[in-house]
């Protein structure tokens, strides 16, 4: 049987509540409310005043329920829990009133508002009494992170962390860290070397004692709960030993196996296969690709294994199984490039001299095909001759409702780049096919000024189709276009057409938030907790995002998140413990009957089956306590604490009786 | 006075008779419960007429099984006549526990009802629009009907029960144990629920999945290659027994049909209608907007489906308008 | 127009706002000082999926004349689904409590995302105007009346 003495204390907020009901009535209400003991006034009762009165208060009358009828709970739910539990009464014996936002600031006839008030007031009462003291649990937190993703998002977070003395294990699937950066020659708006910039931070990453390195390793399980995080990692075998190579690079010299594609370098280059996939590869020890190596092919060659000075070549090695426990999570595995062949009218891996972005990336990158100078492409095969014009056309696979409709962010500034980059080296016209030109970052406007200064030509319009021609015996290109600023159809005749293609999300994407228990949002980037005020937490405890991983953005944006994963990490480790809200679901073992529904409907996988007992058990620190597993168990056996049945019920009982009382 | 058998009575209100015949069914164990208990009214099987249960003292029956669900004036009477009478009352069946399927009644209006069968249905030539009165003069007197009420109501509703024996019939078993705890005097707490404690789907015997998941609901001659394993939830059909309670062994579901929820409400919840919709709206996989609405559309008498053996107990009881 | 004065029909409606979304709403709307129908009070609950249909029941044969649901946009539910569950356990409620006699309009589910305070003041009045031309539906004494003397 519910019973109690609650003290109710109403606020005059100054007169945001006072001067539109009357203060006086609504306390004669409350008194006639069941188990109310006390009912008080105070003119802004968050103040030290006002709290100390309700201390007071409860002292005297040895209250056991408190209902603060004032503002939002979103304000100070959390001040008046501190209030209450320092006159020693649990925090979760309070229950607070919304007469403002809820009623005075959005109530015109003060009649009206007051007679609103009473209804919340009473649905509040009637709602505190069935409150139970709760305890909050805090779980431990392990003192070590876990990033997966070692592209500039994932390093600049791993050195952040290590340099704050942190232990941190730094997981990326290539052979190599570096991420999509690593394939770059220059980066907007200064133009500065990508690798000038990116490789001294990947060998700290490499150095650091700090940092333990995983690479050519996956994610292959989570487990855990928030704080204490098992993850599974495979560390896939290179079939090098590590210990005894020195990354000397003999094996990949000898190897006769030349002509793969290059991941790396967008199947544009070719290497061995046993191969670094880049000059400053970190960590510099090779890998045999084992799906096109003829020893794992035939049994024969082993050329490498001769070759090697130091023995380190082990074709018998197998991926291997570490477990590491961490306290925080850190996901930070980038964008993949759009691949333009979804687009028929552009052709993108028909005509020999359509390009996409990241393929330029690595055409104008000196450790690429062509040495770093743009030439032009036939049958394939890149020629010894320059364009003499190019086009780039802007937003291909953005801002477009038939493949993603958000903006990538980044284009608009690397086409100016690429313009930049090859009127440099080709001193060829350069034409750019734009909707608009975005440049909202800093110095990304002067960028934009100084490449119309330098003669690339604006049209305003996106094309409809890319037609081939010949002349001359050499493929040329005619980019069909509405110039829509002065609304002239156009056919520009060009040599190259570059499609600055979207940044999109990496197809496993649904697949690890899955794993880490976090969601997908729209184009399946990963949800953060919320856009605005949490854009690199998660709403899973411990769980952070950094990156374009997140959404499509630019390198000072990303390393921003980077720092900002790692300092919501930090935060975490340096306290050493999380608290679990706990309004959290309870199971009555009696009434269950196994039917299974709870465990059907729990997005946290809080609950499993008992196999034992036959009955459904919830683990409360994985409760998030939505309540799901509450409405629907038909059994009626399971409830939760703070937002119970009963609680919900009495309010809306408090609610509608209240209501009769006036016709 | 110990020496004396006990008076036990058994009466039908709205019912379909099978109660009586679940009686019967209990076999050789009947003639103990008559050899050792006095049948003084069983309008079924014995003579007695209203007006000697009248004639009796109060609390002089033992014990009446009352089945069937309140429809009419006659029973309202015979209810509170019988509790009068009997120093225990328990309600014996679906129909007195939740209403049973003559509660279905209370998805129409009474007015609708009577409309329904004397004037619209297909076969009925009543140009007059004659219907049923509770009086009638005619030259030999006045002879009278019960009145229709405006729903069918469970037992419960007009007078205090003791025991309740739910189930459409309720299992020979739990009958066997009533009967017993009677004879024995090793009687439960008032009010109880002679039956399981928990749920059907801890006594059904098919396989439960970790992740529950409807695609499209199906009625059962719908469903091809029906699996004797699966939970039948998972293979489209809407099976009433995560909300109902147990006692009944599964039996239906065993023939692979669906539980209907006679047993009435599982323990630990008032309404399984609500409790169903809670569960299907959950496990249903569908996402899109506009086909969420034209599949849950699509079901046929979604109601009637819940309400099929309970709706006397359905938190909103009867139909207005 | 956020007032109860027409006709003595003062509906009473119960809501059930999410609170990571439209009980944010409904502070914002206050913040913003955007009159809002007063026959709506709100009960805030974790996610609209913690909506257990027997609410709404209850809310009915308490008296209640109309029942809001008030949840986030599908993707955006902090507890990543709850929202699908309340949508479809909504239209089948609907459909069950037509054949009771209740309008299926009496109950009225909205995605209002924290941002959308005027969403939130649109969707309360309109909906307040719909169950103010349903009329009241006095469930609680239609549970009262009985053609037999009720004696328990």
């Amino acid at each position: 049987m519910e019973t109690g003495r609650i003290g109710v204390f109403i606020c005059h907020c100054g007169t945001n509540i006072a001067g539109k009901i009357s203060i006086e009535k609504l306390m004669d209400f409350a008194k006639t409310l069941p188990f109310v003991d006390a009912v008080r006034d105070n003119k802004y009762t968050c103040s030290e005043l006002g709290q100390s009165a309700i201390q007071e208060t409860i002292k005297e009358r040895n209250l056991t329920h408190v209902v603060v009828a004032a503002c939002s709970p979103s304000m100070h739910e959390k001040t008046f829990r501190s209030t209450v539990e320092k006159a020693g009464l649990n925090r979760y014996m309070l229950s607070i009133c919304n007469l403002r936002e809820m009623n005075t600031w959005v109530t015109e006839d003060n009649e009206v508002s007051l007679f609103k008030a009473k209804k919340l007031l009473a649905a509040a009462v009637r709602r505190v009494v069935t409150q139970k003291p709760l305890e909050e649990e805090k779980l431990p937190v392990t003192s070590r992170v876990v990033i997966v993703g070692a592209g500039i998002a994932g390093i600049e977070a791993s050195l952040q962390l290590a340099n704050a003395d942190k232990e941190v294990v730094l997981v990326e699937r290539e052979p190599s860290i570096g991420g999509q950066m690593a394939r770059f020659d220059k980066t907007f708006p200064t133009l500065d070397c990508a690798a000038c910039i990116l490789t001294p931070k990947m060998v700290d990453v490499g150095q650091h004692p700090n940092i333990t390195l995983m690479t050519y390793s996956e994610i292959e399980e989570v487990s855990g709960v928030p704080g204490k995080y098992d993850v599974k990692i495979r560390k896939k075998a290179r079939s090098i030993d590590e210990v005894t190579c020195t990354g000397c690079g003999i094996c990949e010299e000898e190897c006769p196996i030349k002509k793969i594609p290059s991941e790396f370098y967008v199947g544009l280059k070719y290497r061995k296969a046993v191969y670094k996939p880049f000059p400053q590869a970190v960590p510099q020890y090779p890998v045999i690709d084992r799906k096109n190596c003829t020893y794992f092919l035939k049994g024969k060659c082993r050329i490498c294994e001769k070759e090697c000075p130091a023995g380190s070549i082990d074709f018998e090695q197998e991926d291997t199984f570490i477990n590491v426990e961490a306290g925080a999570l850190i996901l930070a595995t980038g964008f993949e490039p759009f691949d333009p062949s979804n687009i028929p009218h552009y052709h993108y891996g028909e005509y020999d001299n359509v390009f996409r972005a990241i393929e330029m990336e690595t055409i104008l990158n000196s450790s690429g095909p062509t040495g770093g100078d743009f030439f032009l492409r036939k049958d394939g095969k890149f020629t010894d001759s320059k364009p003499k014009s190019v086009g780039i056309i802007h937003c291909v696979g953005s801002r477009d409702e038939n493949y993603n409709p958000y903006c990538s962010r980044v284009c608009c500034m690397y086409s100016l780049k690429y313009a930049h980059l090859i009127k440099e080296r080709t001193d060829a016209t350069i034409y750019q096919f734009y909707i608009d030109i975005r440049a909202a970052g800093k110095g990304y406007e002067e960028f934009y000024d100084r490449l119309q200064k330098e003669g690339v030509i604006f049209i305003r319009g996106k094309p409809g189709k890319i037609i081939k021609t010949e002349k001359g015996g050499q493929e040329k290109l005619i980019v069909q276009v509405e110039d829509s600023l002065t609304q002239t159809p156009l056919h520009v005749p060009l040599d190259a057409v570059i499609l600055s293609s979207a940044l999109v999300s990496r197809p496993d994407a649904p697949e690890v938030a899955n794993k880490f228990g976090i969601g997908c949002g729209s184009e399946s980037f990963f949800r953060e907790l919320h856009p605005k005020l949490a854009p690199v937490s998660t709403q899973v405890d411990g769980v952070f995002l950094a990156g374009a991983c997140q959404g499509p953005k630019d390198i000072p944006d990303t390393v921003a998140q980077g720092a900002a994963a790692a300092a919501g990490a930090l935060s975490l480790l340096s306290r050493g413990y999380i608290v679990n809200e706990p309004t959290i679901a309870s199971i009555d073992e009696d009434l269950c009957s196994n039917c299974k529904m709870c465990i059907s409907v729990c997005p946290y996988d809080a609950i499993v089956e008992d196999t034992e007992k036959k009955v459904a058990v919830l683990t409360a620190s994985k409760c998030k306590g939505c309540g799901l597993c509450v409405a629907i168990c038909p059994s009626g056996a399971i409830e939760q604490a703070y937002y119970s049945d009963d609680a919900i019920l009495a309010e809306i009982k408090g609610i509608i009786e209240t209501g009769k009382l006036k016709g | 006075m110990s020496e004396e058998k006990p008076k036990i009575a058994f009466y039908w209100a709205a019912s379909c008779g099978c109660c009586e015949i679940a009686i019967l069914d209990l076999d050789e164990a009947v003639l103990d419960v008559a050899a050792k208990a006095d049948i003084v009214f069983w309008p079924v099987a014995i003579d007695t007429k209203y007006k000697d249960i009248e004639a009796m003292p109060d609390n002089g029956i033992d014990v009446t099984f009352f089945n069937g669900g309140i429809r009419n004036s006659e029973a309202v009477h015979l209810a509170k006549l019988l509790r009068k009478k009997s120093k225990f009352l328990v309600s014996f069946g679906t129909c007195a526990h939740c209403g049973g399927v003559p509660a279905l009644a209370n998805l129409k209006t009474k007015d609708q009802i009577l409309e329904r069968v004397y004037k619209t249905t297909p076969s009925t030539v009543n140009p007059e629009e004659i219907y049923p009165q509770t009086s009638f003069k005619v030259d030999e007197g006045e002879i009278t009907l019960p009145e229709l009420l405006d729903g069918v109501y469970p037992l419960d509703n007009v007078v205090p029960v003791d025991y309740y024996l739910p189930g459409c019939p309720p299992p020979k078993k739990w009958i066997l144990a009533g009967v017993t705890a009677f004879l024995t005097g090793e009687l439960p707490p008032k009010g109880s629920i002679i039956a399981e404690e928990f749920a059907l789907c801890k006594e059904c015997p098919r396989e439960k999945p970790e992740k529950h998941s409807i695609k499209e609901f199906k009625r059962t001659w719908e469903v091809m290659n029906i699996d004797f394993e699966k939970c039948l939830l998972d293979q489209g059909i809407i099976c009433l027994g995560p909300a109902t309670r147990a006692g009944c062994e599964a039996r239906c579901i065993t023939t692979n049909y669906p539980c209907r929820g006679c047993m009435g409400p599982a323990p630990g919840i008032i309404d399984m209608g609500a409790k169903m919709v809670s569960v299907l709206g959950s496990i249903l996989e569908e996402k899109d907007e506009t086909k969420m609405e034209q599949i849950i559309d699509e079901i046929p008498d979604l109601a009637g489906t819940f309400y099929e053996f309970t709706a006397g107990k359905s938190v909103f009881l009867r139909r207005k308008n | 127009m956020s007032s109860e004065e027409t006709n003595g029909f003062n509906p009473t409606i119960i809501g059930f706002y999410c609170r990571w979304c439209t009980h944010a709403a409904a502070d914002l709307a206050g913040t913003s000082r955007i009159p809002v129908s007063a026959n709506v009070i709100g009960i805030r609950v974790p996610c609209s999926g913690r909506v257990d249909p027997s609410f709404i029941y209850d809310a009915f044969t308490k008296g209640a004349d109309g029942v809001f649901i008030g949840g986030c946009h599908y993707g955006d539910c902090h507890y990543e689904d709850g929202n699908y569950s309340a949508f479809k356990r909504t239209k089948m409620l609907q459909k069950v409590i037509k054949e009771f006699g209740i309008e299926p309009e009496r109950v009225r589910i909205e995605w209002i995302s924290a941002s959308e305070a005027n969403k939130y003041k649109k969707t309360l009045d309109e909906f307040t105007e719909t169950i103010r031309e349903l009329g009241p539906l006095n469930w609680d004494k239609h549970l009262q009346e009985r053609d037999y003397e009720k004696s328990v």
